[in-house]
């Protein structure tokens, strides 16, 4: 585990948190501190807790005991403003690829003119020119997501949580969004992603944290925990050997 | 039979003749029908919207209430509107009992569950997909009501179908709080009873062959439409 102490700036911090589910925990992280400056992935099995966590670190989910804090203060609307998600399987709004960028962009206050701008400068980043008027709904799955992606960047984030983004897709729509992480990740949006996949934690992580069953079994420098893991759990994992 | 194919015949002629009586009763019942539908989707929608992501004690109950209220009897609503607007009735001074207005009353009395509760049915699937998404970037339950409703645009606009197909069909209600006067307040259903008992079929059959037009017409939209929202993801079926 490691043993860094948060200097409070551009700092994540998970304290005691807890989350249970009829007297069961699901989460039990009694520390975690996000500092690095490159991506963190979250490793593991499935219902190790990775979703649980990053959902609990967005304040979708309030834990049941302990607090999750973002530079120094309590996560709240401040704070989460600061943050945006994307999910495993995109929710793009019933319009068209323009409007779903420009719906979080309208929100955010931008004129017309300026939103028009940023839509194409956007949809250029995610190589989508040329598809804005199209329904979003009738994207492909590596589109789709690439749009989620530029919609999230769009609230220009100082965190972005990604939740599997690439976990329906094919080798070249994966690689697509993986550049588009780094980009996110080289312009100082601190990355938290949700992976299975070993070799996708080998390419984008600067740190990885490895969990299993509820809890956060090793977290460290991503070269350190993939190449020589202290945990067995982790171990196994890496191993491709069943962990339960 | 020979009776029946006289009759047929002159319904036809007054249809295609441009009988302008008939039309004027069609252009009512359409006004009062569409206004109506209007009206209801005004109070409907966003109703049926909060339903669907607001949470309160009593909101089950009140979906339940608003389910039920989609079968109420339509003589009784009427009964009721009549009591409210009649002389002696809590709103007898505004002088609407058998005026178009009351007939919308009436319509809207009879349309408004239906719109919410189909609202509440489209926008609460909606609202499950959307949720941690809106969440997600900010918007709260109260913001999300506009996005879900445009969204929802496209089943919604079935919803509307529905409750106009319920409203231009309807007969109970408008007879008792219109009075059927000719000219003033006299729709195609209650022209339809009427002529009949008089024994003027062709009025009637004439009135009857565009109602049900109407309501072939109604279908065919609420079926495109449906069929354009399963395209989208999004029906209430």
């Amino acid at each position: 585990m490691r043993d860094v102490i948060c200097d409070m700036s551009n700092c994540l911090t998970v304290e005691n948190v807890q989350i249970l589910s009829n007297g069961k925990v699901l989460l039990d992280v009694p520390s975690l501190i996000l500092d690095g400056p490159g991506p963190t992935l979250l490793l593991g099995p499935n219902g190790a807790g990775k979703s649980l966590l990053l959902r609990c670190l967005h304040g979708l989910i309030s834990p049941d005991r302990g607090r999750v804090v973002q530079d120094g203060n309590h996560l709240g609307a401040a704070q989460k403003a600061r943050q945006a998600m994307v999910f495993q399987r995109p929710v793009l709004l019933r319009r068209s690829v323009a409007a779903n960028l420009g719906f979080v962009l309208k929100r955010q206050g931008m004129g017309r003119r300026a939103r028009k701008a940023r839509i194409a400068e956007l949809l250029a980043e995610g190589g989508l020119d040329g598809k804005a008027r199209q329904s979003a709904r009738s994207l492909s799955g590596g589109e789709a997501q690439r749009l989620a992606i530029l919609r999230a960047l769009a609230l220009e984030p100082e965190t972005l949580f990604l939740d599997e983004p690439t976990s329906a897709l094919d080798p070249g729509a994966t690689q697509m969004i993986e550049r588009m992480v780094l980009r996110a990740s080289a312009r100082g949006v601190r990355i938290v992603m949700v992976t299975h996949d070993i070799g996708q934690a080998r390419r984008l992580a600067s740190d990885v944290v490895m969990m299993q069953g509820g809890h956060v079994v090793e977290h460290g420098p991503a070269k350190q925990v993939l190449d020589t893991p202290e945990s067995e759990a982790s171990r196994r994992y890496l191993a491709g050997g069943l962990v339960t | 039979m020979q009776e029946f194919s006289s009759e047929f015949s002159a319904a036809i002629a007054l249809i295609l003749g441009g009988d302008s009586e008939l039309w004027a009763i069609v252009l009512l019942s359409l006004k009062v029908s569409v206004f109506a539908v209007l009206v209801s989707a005004l109070i409907g929608m966003p109703v049926g919207a909060a339903l669907a992501v607001a949470r309160f004690p009593g909101r089950r109950m009140l979906i339940v209430l608003m389910n039920a209220l989609m079968g109420f009897p339509p003589v009784v609503v009427g009964l009721l509107v009549y009591l409210m607007l009649s002389r002696s009735g809590p709103l007898g001074v505004l002088e609407l009992l058998y005026t178009p207005t009351a007939m919308i009353i009436a319509q809207v009395v009879l349309v408004t569950p239906i719109v919410t509760a189909l609202t509440r049915q489209v926008v609460e699937m909606l609202a499950e997909e959307y949720s941690e998404q809106l969440r997600s970037l900010g918007v709260s339950r109260l913001a999300s009501v506009p996005v879900l409703l445009w969204d929802a645009r496209l089943a919604l606009v079935t919803a509307l179908l529905a409750g106009f197909g319920r409203a231009i069909a309807e007969v109970g209600a408008v007879i008792i709080v219109g009075g059927n006067i000719n000219h003033v307040t006299r729709v195609m259903t209650t022209t339809i009873a009427l002529e009949t008992s008089k024994g003027n079929l062709s009025l009637a059959l004439a009135l009857g062959a565009i109602l049900i037009g109407i309501a072939v017409a109604v279908n065919a939209m609420v079926s495109a439409v449906s069929l354009r929202a399963e395209q989208e993801g999004l029906s209430h079926a």
